[in-house]
């Protein structure tokens, strides 16, 4: 069941809570990994958390297969839901949509929190910053992905439809990310123009993109600021939640951080 | 019926097969001996050559960062061979259009390669095989999209006479297209495409194209086939001719069904190389995910793989034995699956050697191909 309709797309996912509206744009492994924060945030926040086309159960659509569409798909989404001050929170490939939403228009966004984001490159043609994830066997990508191995999802207990999403999901993932790698080429010398409040949240285990990588992308953002959280991997919003949750309300009520 | 030779001119000098975890993308290739790979090239060019003598058509391939295949572009061994050859039809089965970024490239060369040949060239177009992905790093969840973008270009470049014509695709952008030379037959070569599913053969039916299939046995090769006469009777009103459907399988003819046993063993060395990380195998998007999913990791060519003679002749995969016998193989095939005249044989691979493969060859064409040529004759009379 659709949960949005923008430009004549109709996109599943979950729209919950009131408060300061939040749109929570989801990683590569699709929205499993931020249905619980979103959950937990609609308690205090006006959550908005589409499904990008292609993962899960959210339809394909022909047309977009950049991230900078998503980028265009959301922004005209925040027009049609008539939202301001929005804090758009991006998980990994999320993070990388939040950016390019931001390059281009931060009229609607009032801060922007990026956790463990990719979709930047730093190093030159060999650099392996961003750990090739379809390179390797699909079963170790969980071992990257996590600190403690007893957050990944267990196979086993996987239904049918959790494994048809997972490869959809995946694949979609491909579409949007296969190349250039899971970066946009141009990214890096546009962050600038990204003049709201952000945060960045990492991992200071995150074996996909490490905190060095986090460090230098917070300083390509004017005023950006980086916290990294120990024990934790790709996914501090399973890894450390009530740290997570307190710095985005932290973040979000304009209170003191302690940053990096 | 119409036969072609076919070795994928691999290089097996490697360490033991068991020791390796991947032949594809990742070998590094510090195993490969350029000395010993020239010698190999020679003596697979070489037995092309002797087709052409003996009137058994050729068949090349191409992969890509493989010992399994060595050949990295089927211009090179198609260009060598309309050169030194001069009577007998290449089959170039293909050219990989999906992973090619230059189209237009693809039709030029071909369109060479023809023109040399003097029009004995078919023009295979194959999507490749997953393991093909990576070292092309063309987006996997587009390749069906970019294979028929790339097939609609080069059919244009190929039958435009009259100045360039601009491109502006999904994937392919030109300026102004206007190959010289064109090809020698018109209005183009023969159009071959592989294919081991129903929907895509059904969909090569109603191009009419030739449908090729490889070892997927007697069972499998059926349904692919009626897939396509149900596309082609959709198209043109009636049933394709034999000669619009290949099948690939292993050959060795020796005098006796003894004397075969032992050299065919050694083309089930490309069964046993087949060897590769699962990365490589299943890139995302190459499969629907309904499939994927359903897989959960199973093997899907467990059966196919069987490193059993006996069992490869039981499942249609296998064409070995006295000549008498290859015949009735031969003939067994073509009955089961409804007719067919074109046959794919791959009588090398791995260790075996050129004397082998040569003996196999003087035999076959000696001994089989009398008795079976006569097979499915008739042909498409429109060229297609």
């Amino acid at each position: 069941m659709s949960a949005f309709k923008v430009d004549g797309i109709e996109l599943t996912g979950l729209r919950s809570g009131t408060g300061v509206p939040v749109l929570m744009l989801h990683g590569a492994g699709g929205p499993r990994s931020i249905l619980a924060t979103c959950e937990r945030f609609a308690k205090s926040f006006s959550v908005i958390a589409p499904t990008h086309p292609g993962f899960a159960d959210c339809p394909e659509v022909d047309r977009l297969d950049t991230v900078d569409d998503l980028a265009y798909l959301y922004l005209d989404l925040l027009d049609s839901l008539n939202l301001h001050d929005v804090t758009v929170i991006g998980f990994s490939l999320g993070g990388w949509i939040a950016c390019e939403m931001a390059i281009k228009s931060t009229a609607r966004i009032g801060r922007i929190i990026l956790v463990d984001a990719v979709g930047v490159r730093f190093g030159g043609p060999q650099s392996t910053e961003l750990a090739d994830l379809f390179g390797i066997p699909p079963a170790q990508m969980s071992k990257l992905a996590y600190f403690d191995p007893k957050y990944a999802p267990d196979p086993a207990q996987m239904t049918d439809l959790d494994k048809l999403n997972a490869q959809r999901s995946f694949q979609a993932f491909a579409r949007y990310a296969w190349e250039p790698y899971l970066h946009n080429p141009k990214l890096r010398q546009r962050l600038h123009r990204i003049d709201k409040p952000a945060l960045l949240i990492w991992g200071k285990h995150d074996r996909i993109v490490d905190a060095d990588y986090g460090r230098k992308f917070c300083a390509a953002i004017p005023g950006a600021k980086l916290v990294v959280l120990p024990n934790v991997g790709h996914v501090p919003q399973i890894e450390a939640p009530e740290k997570f949750d307190a710095l985005v309300a932290d973040f979000i009520g304009g209170r003191a951080i302690a940053a990096e | 019926m119409k036969f072609y030779h076919f070795s994928e001119a691999p290089y097996p000098f490697l360490p033991d097969l068991a020791t390796l975890e991947s032949l594809r993308v990742d070998l590094p290739n510090s195993y490969y001996d350029p000395e010993k790979g020239a010698d190999l090239f020679h003596q697979r060019l070489d037995e092309w050559c002797l087709c052409d003598e003996l009137g058994i058509n050729i068949m090349l391939n191409e992969h890509h960062q493989t010992p399994t295949c060595v050949v990295p572009n089927i211009v090179v061994t198609g260009s060598v061979l309309a050169r030194q050859t001069k009577n007998v039809r290449i089959l170039e089965l293909g050219n990989p259009i999906a992973n090619r970024r230059d189209p237009v490239r693809v039709a030029e060369e071909t369109a060479m390669v023809d023109v040399l040949s003097r029009g004995r060239l078919d023009c295979g177009f194959v999507r490749g095989v997953p393991m093909e992905i990576a070292p092309s790093n063309q987006n996997p969840t587009q390749s069906q999209s970019r294979f028929w973008e790339a097939h609609d270009l080069i059919m244009k470049t190929w039958t435009t006479h009259d100045g360039p014509f601009r491109w502006e695709g999904k994937y392919f952008h030109y300026r102004a297209v206007n190959i010289w030379p064109r090809p020698y037959q018109q209005p183009h070569p023969p159009i071959w495409i592989t294919t081991s599913t129903l929907v895509n053969a059904e969909e090569i039916g109603r191009r009419g194209y030739v449908c090729a299939t490889f070892l997927v046995g007697f069972e499998q090769a059926k349904k692919i086939f009626d897939a396509y006469r149900k596309g082609y009777r959709e198209s043109f009103g009636c049933d394709p001719m034999p000669d619009r459907f290949a099948y690939l399988g292993f050959a060795h003819v020796a005098e006796t069904d003894e004397a075969a046993r032992e050299p065919a063993k050694k083309l089930l060395w490309y069964m046993e190389s087949g060897k590769q990380a699962p990365q490589w195998n299943a890139p995302p998007g190459y499969m629907p995910a309904e499939v994927m999913a359903a897989l959960s990791g199973k093997s899907r060519t467990a059966d196919f793989r069987r490193l059993d003679v006996d069992f490869q002749i039981g499942f249609g995969n296998f064409f070995t034995g006295n000549p008498d016998t290859v015949v009735k193989q031969i003939r067994k095939f073509h009955d089961e699956v409804g007719g067919i005249g074109n046959l794919l044989l791959m009588g090398h691979a791995g260790y075996m050697t050129h004397e082998e493969t040569s003996s196999h060859l003087k035999l076959f064409a000696k001994d089989v191909m009398p008795q079976v040529q006569g097979l499915s004759l008739p042909q498409t009379k429109a060229a297609e």
